[in-house]
């Protein structure tokens, strides 16, 4: 099985690590990893903005190139939910945007549904846990239980959070447009934080606002993206 | 009502900076509606039930004439005076022919978020009729002059201390009154004022189209005194708020209150067949206006009309982690939160009303709670793209989105990105942005390598 890494442009330029464990994740689950060289934006910054223009080419160049790949895998829910839910409505009719969709999976669902794995180890034992629901990734794509499945799987203590599904205001250019309602509802998340070691998430839009806001509060929590901590489940 | 959504983004900063209070109120208050929703919600096929009223009111909306022509006519049939009005102006003429002619001096008024689109109050105030607002929310904002924070809770921005300093401003009563205690002054207020009007203005839940029943839910029994105690009731019924047949009401009222407040009906449920007859009590006259306002215009637009289909639950607001953080006056018109969102720019026009579809991250509470299914998270950017073809986005947005896919296109000036973010100054054009984002989070901490950099050790 040959699978095509969508790192995405937010993960690529602040959370390379993730890129890293995800392509030795699969690997070592048996999965030949592809990196396309071309692959920058999927576009949804534009689109969620409504520059349904700007969205539209970077949707074209990402389909042309991933036209060749078997899966296409991105440790992000929201531009899997791009590319799986919003390319349809920028490309109304277009085949290759409908395959394409059919083809792509963030990271966990790709783990759980297509491959089938349920546990990929004891790394991550006894570790106390936060996982913030990336909105896309819950509502859009229905990724709920996945990561909580392979987190608990590793020996991990997810910690019940009342604020979990909540969104923690990022929102793309919404965290600019409004940064004092952003802020407000980051501070609303982190106040109901439990006391973990380490918070996670698939995207990386959300955890670079929270961890960028704990920070500011002069909290220190380790945060990293959910791939990582995948990886460290394996390896131990 | 004067329309201030325009100003969205400063009075939502604004509301923040100056009355954290409110944000504590309202997040209390709508954590507390949403938790009561969702656990009704779990009791029931809450997917098979909004998929069935989804349906039935896309039926309504779709045969909507003939289903205005039978309403009135059955409201007809039962003696109910059936007035059309276009515009505020066409509901400020009737209201103002009824009150000459009934020689109006005081009205009772229930909660109706119609009422406030159309400015009833003002219009009341100019005509010299003493008006009261009989929902105790309301009441409490009325004696503030304040507009509705929230479709179904309008005072769910104030805090118990606010009500003691109002109250204790306007009727003496001490600073640490209770709760009871406060409830009694407004009860003895309000009962004098239902025993004299002569006027009682309402809003509808439904108008069943079939037998032309006028449907009111509520918790207080407030409006049932209002629709019976005075001689005339006026009720304002925006047009897209029919149901097609009373059996409907077997949905619709235990889905809107589950939606609303979490329960599974409401205290009071108020059937209205026209007015009394011989040797009945109740009023001698009941009018039905039925409102465009825009409405008619928004039903043609095939991107929008969905919008249509809301029972002002209030459910959309009470999920929103935006409106949570403000409450609903920052929104600047009578419908807040993510249905304003969408909503007010479908009755105004983007114009007068373009940052509302950008009150929200597009994360989809929303479209969980709705009990029709209204598609927000899709309408909000329907409203969005249009902002932008109509050249409604800011300057520094178009540009730094225009740059950011000139970037994007193209790999190599990726990868020139990529190392100037590594150690380059940023473009001047892109400051404003950064600011926003770094004053509240900190500075940007690139990965030390991108991965694309690192993909290249991995294949060694």
């Amino acid at each position: 099985m040959r699978v095509a890494l969508f790192i995405t442009c937010l993960a690529d330029q602040f959370y390379a690590e993730a890129g890293v464990a995800t392509v030795r994740l699969l690997r070592a689950l048996g999965v030949e990893v592809d990196f396309p060289q071309e692959q920058t934006c999927c576009g949804q910054p534009a689109f969620n903005a409504g520059h349904w223009n700007e969205a539209r080419s970077l949707a074209l160049r990402t389909l042309g190139v991933f036209q060749e790949a078997e899966y296409v895998v991105l440790p992000s829910g929201s531009c899997a939910s791009m590319v799986k839910n919003h390319y349809l409505e920028l490309l109304p009719g277009n085949k290759e945007a409908l395959e394409l969709a059919e083809r792509t999976y963030e990271l966990s669902q790709f783990l759980v549904r297509v491959l089938g794995v349920s546990e990929l180890g004891k790394g991550l034992s006894g570790k106390k846990i936060a996982y913030h629901h990336g909105c896309h990734a819950l509502r859009e794509l229905g990724v709920r239980e996945e990561p909580l499945l392979l987190l608990k799987n590793s020996g991990a203590e997810v910690l019940p959070w009342e604020a979990a599904e909540e969104c923690c205001g990022f929102g793309g250019l919404f965290s600019v447009k409004l940064p004092e309602v952003s802020l407000a509802m980051a501070d609303r998340k982190l106040a109901t934080l439990p006391q973990a070691e380490v918070l996670t998430s698939t995207d990386a839009g959300c955890l670079l606002h929270l961890s960028g806001r704990m920070g500011k509060q002069g909290k220190g929590m380790r945060v990293v993206p959910l791939a990582t901590l995948l990886w460290e489940a394996y390896a131990g | 009502m004067r329309v201030k959504a325009k100003l969205y983004p400063k009075e939502a900063a604004r509301l923040l900076r100056e009355k954290p209070g409110v944000r504590d109120a309202v997040t209390g208050a709508t954590l507390h509606f949403e938790a009561g929703r969702k656990k009704a919600y779990q009791e029931v096929d809450a997917e098979a039930w909004r998929e069935r009223a989804k349906r039935v009111k896309d039926h309504l909306l779709t045969h909507l004439d003939q289903y205005l022509e039978l309403a009135e006519k059955r409201l007809q049939e039962k003696g109910v005076q059936v007035h059309w009005a276009e515009d505020p102006e066409e509901a400020h003429r009737i209201l103002r022919e009824i009150v000459a002619r009934r020689g109006v001096r005081r009205a009772v008024k229930a909660k109706s978020m119609l009422t406030e689109e159309l400015g009833v109050n003002p219009l009341l105030e100019a005509l010299g009729v003493e008006v009261y607002e009989t929902d105790l929310g309301e009441y409490l904002i009325q004696l503030l002059g304040e507009p509705p924070s929230h479709i179904v809770g309008p005072a769910i921005h104030l805090a118990l201390s606010d009500i003691q300093r109002l109250f204790h401003s306007r009727f003496g009563t001490p600073l640490d009154a209770s709760p009871e205690a406060l409830a009694a002054v407004a009860r003895r207020v309000l009962r004098e004022a239902f025993l004299t009007a002569e006027l009682g203005i309402s809003g509808a839940n439904f108008l069943v189209a079939e037998t032309g029943t006028l449907v009111l839910m509520e918790n207080e029994g407030n409006i049932r005194l209002a629709t019976s105690l005075p001689k005339v009731h006026v009720a304002f019924v925006g047009i897209e708020k029919l149901l097609p047949r009373l059996h409907d009401l077997a949905l619709f009222l235990p889905l809107t209150a589950r939606a609303a407040t979490g329960q599974r009906l409401s205290t009071y449920v108020s059937l209205i067949q026209g007015p009394a007859k011989e040797g009945e009590e109740g009023p001698e006259e009941v009018h039905v206006v039925l409102v465009d306002h825009g409405r008619t215009a928004l039903l043609h637009d095939p991107e929008a009309w969905e919008v249509l289909r809301c029972l002002r639950c209030g459910a959309c607001l009470n999920a929103c982690p935006v409106y949570r953080q403000t409450g609903g006056h920052p929104y600047g018109y009578v419908y807040s939160g993510p249905i304003g969102a969408v909503l007010d720019p479908g009755l105004l026009g983007l114009e007068d009303t373009h940052p509302l579809p950008y009150a929200s991250t597009l994360c989809g509470a929303c479209y969980e709670a709705c009990p029709v299914k209204i598609p927000i998270p899709k309408l909000l950017l329907t409203w969005r793209r249009r902002a932008v073809e109509q050249g409604l986005a800011q300057g520094w947005e178009r540009a730094a989105i225009q740059a950011f896919s000139k970037v994007m296109q193209s790999p190599s000036l990726y990868r020139l990105f990529s190392k100037g973010l590594r150690g380059l100054p940023l473009p001047q054009d892109w400051l404003p942005l950064l600011r926003a984002w770094t004053e509240g989070r900190g500075p940007l901490k690139p990965s030390p390598k991108p991965f694309h950099q690192l993909w290249q050790e991995l294949k060694e």
